[in-house]
Parts: structure tokens; C-alpha cells; sequence
């Protein structure tokens, strides 16, 4: 129990996805405008990987290691399929996507609405394979780890980009020079938020 | 009607990615792989042609088969070809370049989310003949390669005192460095992530503040 508390924390602020891996950060630079559309991409985030990561973790434990398909029949102990992990992740990942879309567009439309073209865009964002892959590259131990990890890097995400939408907002009415406003200022904005994260670097758990 | 291979439609196309319409500092894609593994010059320059040799495929499969994708599932064809690519890609560089490989980890596999080559299928590929598709890739992938190379050079060069692994500068008493300077010590943080951004906004700052007509409006 206490192992998963600690993925968690580890996920959301050592190992935050954004500020120390740098993943999600096109989606992350281009709906950080206001806190509102940040946050509820921000938890569509954490919802598509709660359930993309345990279900890449099956399909790595019990197809795709090696020696993971000794459950069909034991000659197939030697069988190593873990090089077909990207298109597989990928499939998965898609599939989930586009089952919520389906699914939302069904029984939300207000809410389909509001997330627009956001939806789809996020089985192209980078936190979600990423969270796959890394899931396959510490090889957790249990799938309880597994989802522990998907869930501290989902809020680890939210987090780092309702930070970045509150601050936009807030310097709206600041004098950026004008090379620099929008794109440029919110670059040199995430890298001082990474600078502080790094406080939690060592940290461990 | 076709265009010869210098036209000027062509050219544009090549010419425009690398500053008015560059993928990284303005349109805002492919940021992640950029950020993340610009540690050494080396491993910029490895990546930037693995998203090259993606980009150029990809984009020409793609739009060989446009007319035969069917609409609500072109990102999921989109992504099985570009997954297939990089699935290549990784094995070749395992097998050629393992050092290499074992530094970029997992961003090899994140070039399938790379928002670059969905940008371009979606945006170009999809609609235009492979020809001009695969000129499209080549325009894109040096307009990310470029970036690249630049907040790669500084940072090896800055952080440890390198350039693709030749020692360059050095404090007083070091014998490899090309130049030893008494005092001189490495910017330690420059080996770090958030260094990277702080590189990419000055770029973008120096670059707009050539072309004011990329400045955004407020």
C-alpha cells in the first residue's frame, strides 16, 4: 500500500511528466490560456491514462515479454514480442480514445462540446504513450503499481498545467516585450516552474 | 501539369518550415523530443534524422493511399504506419548505435506521437500527391532539425565544455580541452530539462524580433 502512495507522490511532483520528462508539452503549451479549458484537459488526461496504462500492462505481462506467452503453451517460453510494444501501446491507446469519445458524444454532448477537438488530440499526446512505455521500461511489479503510477503522472500533469493557465491569465496585463508574448514568455515561464520542480529532485521514496 | 523538382512552389515549400513556418517555435509541435534529448549534440543530431527518415516515409505511404483511407479511422491508419516506421527505426538504431539508443530510451518511441508528422499527414499528406508530400517532410524535418542542433550545441558546449564529444572548453589544469581557462567552471545547469525551454524562448525571441510579423497579437 505505502509502495503505491509513494509511485504516486514520486509522479506527480519528482518525476512530474512535464517538468522533469517533458511530455504532453504541445497540447500543454497550446490549451494553457485559461485555467477552465486547462483543467478539464488536464483531467481528461488522467482519466485516458488510468485506463491505458493498466491495460498496456496486461497486454506487456502477458504477451509481450519474454517468456510471457508460456500461458498458450510452454514452447513459447523463449518468444521475446516486446519489440512490437510501440504498435501495440499505440492501437490500444487509440481504441480507449476513441471508445470515450464514442461514449461521451452518446451520453454527455455538452461536455463533447466543450472538450471540441481536444479529445481525439489526445491519443497523440506524448504523457499517454509515454506513460505506457515507461510503465514497460521500470517493469512495475503488480498492476495496483501500475495504476498508482498512471494516477500520480495524470495529476502530476494537471497540476503543471492549471499552474501554467493561472499565471497566463495573470499576466495578461503584465509588459511582455512583444517577441516574446505569448509562445516565447510561457517557453521561459515552464522552464523557471522546471527550475523550482528540481527542488524535489533526490527526493527519495 | 507537373512541377520540376526546383520549382519554385517546391522550394517554398522547403524554405518555409525553416523560419516563418518552422514546426518548433511557431506552430508548436514536436516540443517534447526537442526539449528532452538536446543534452548532447550527438543525440540531436541522431534523432533529428530518425524524425526525418519517419517524416519522409510516412508522409509518402500516406498520401499514396489517401484516397483510400476511410475518414473515421484515418488517425489510427495514420498511426500504424508512422508506428511501423519507428518500430524500424528502433531497431536499426539498437542494432548500429547503442550507445546512442540507450541515451534517447524512450523518446525513439515517442516519435510516434511526435505532433510533427500527425501535423503533417493531417494537414498536408492527406490532401496532396506524394511528390510534394515528401518535399513538404523534408521542409519540416531541417526546420526541426535546425532547432535542434542549436539548443543541442549550446548545451553540450555550456554544460560540459564538448561538442559531439571533442572537449572544447576547460578549467585551468585541463589537459584534453582545447581551451583550458583558469577559473572556468561548466554550467551544470544547462544538463538540465528546464534549461532547454529557456534555450527554445530565446531562439524564439531573437527570431521574432527579426520577422515582426510573427509576434502575436495580444
Amino acid at each position: 500500500m505505502l509502495e503505491n502512495v509513494n509511485i504516486i507522490i514520486k509522479g506527480i511532483f519528482i518525476e512530474n511528466m512535464i517538468f522533469a520528462y517533458f511530455l504532453g508539452m504541445c497540447s500543454y503549451l497550446a490549451v494553457s490560456k485559461t485555467v477552465k479549458t486547462a483543467s478539464g484537459l488536464g483531467l481528461a488526461v488522467i482519466f485516458v491514462l488510468v485506463v491505458t496504462v493498466p491495460l498496456n500492462y496486461l497486454l506487456e505481462n502477458h504477451v509481450l515479454k519474454e517468456g510471457a506467452l508460456t500461458w498458450l503453451s510452454p514452447e513459447y517460453a523463449e518468444v521475446d514480442l516486446s519489440f512490437l510494444g510501440f504498435i501495440m501501446f499505440i492501437a490500444v491507446v487509440a481504441s480507449v480514445v476513441q471508445l470515450v469519445e464514442m461514449v461521451v458524444e452518446k451520453f454527455s454532448p455538452a461536455l463533447y462540446g466543450a472538450l471540441g477537438i481536444f479529445l481525439p488530440l489526445i491519443a497523440v499526446n506524448c504523457s499517454i504513450l509515454g506513460g505506457a512505455l515507461f510503465m514497460q521500461e521500470r517493469q512495475y511489479e503488480t498492476i495496483g503499481q501500475a495504476t498508482s503510477f498512471a494516477f500520480g503522472s495524470g495529476i502530476g500533469w494537471w497540476l503543471a498545467i492549471v499552474a501554467l493557465a493561472a499565471i497566463r491569465e495573470k499576466i495578461k496585463y503584465s509588459n511582455v516585450p512583444a517577441p516574446l508574448r505569448g509562445l516565447g514568455i510561457t517557453f521561459l515561464i515552464t522552464g523557471l516552474m522546471g527550475i523550482a520542480f528540481m527542488s524535489f529532485m533526490g527526493i527519495n521514496l | 501539369m507537373s512541377n520540376s523538382l526546383f520549382s519554385k512552389k517546391n522550394m517554398k515549400l522547403i524554405k518555409d518550415p525553416l523560419n516563418d513556418s518552422n514546426p518548433i517555435s511557431i506552430q508548436v509541435l514536436g516540443i517534447c523530443s526537442a526539449l528532452a534529448i538536446t543534452i548532447m549534440l550527438e543525440n540531436a543530431f541522431v534523432m533529428s534524422m530518425a524524425v526525418l527518415f519517419v517524416m519522409v516515409f510516412s508522409s509518402l505511404f500516406v498520401s499514396l493511399l489517401r484516397n483510400l483511407i476511410p475518414d473515421r479511422i484515418r488517425i489510427i491508419v495514420q498511426l500504424v504506419v508512422v508506428a511501423t516506421l519507428v518500430i524500424t527505426v528502433d531497431q536499426f538504431l539498437k542494432a548500429f548505435l547503442f550507445d546512442v539508443s540507450k541515451q534517447l530510451s524512450v523518446f525513439v518511441g515517442l516519435i510516434i506521437t511526435n505532433c510533427i508528422i500527425m501535423g503533417r499527414l493531417e494537414a498536408f499528406a492527406l490532401a496532396n500527391k506524394p511528390g510534394v508530400s515528401v518535399v513538404d517532410a523534408i521542409g519540416n524535418a531541417l526546420g526541426y532539425t535546425w532547432i535542434l542542433l542549436v539548443v543541442g550545441f549550446v548545451r553540450e558546449l555550456f554544460g560540459t565544455g564538448a561538442i559531439w564529444g571533442f572537449k572544447i572548453l576547460g578549467t585551468e589544469g585541463d589537459t584534453e580541452a582545447l581551451l583550458s581557462i583558469p577559473g572556468y567552471e561548466h554550467n551544470g545547469l544547462m544538463l538540465f530539462p528546464p534549461m532547454a525551454l529557456i534555450c527554445v524562448a530565446v531562439i524564439i525571441w531573437i527570431q521574432r524580433s527579426k520577422n515582426t510579423k510573427l509576434i502575436e497579437a495580444n
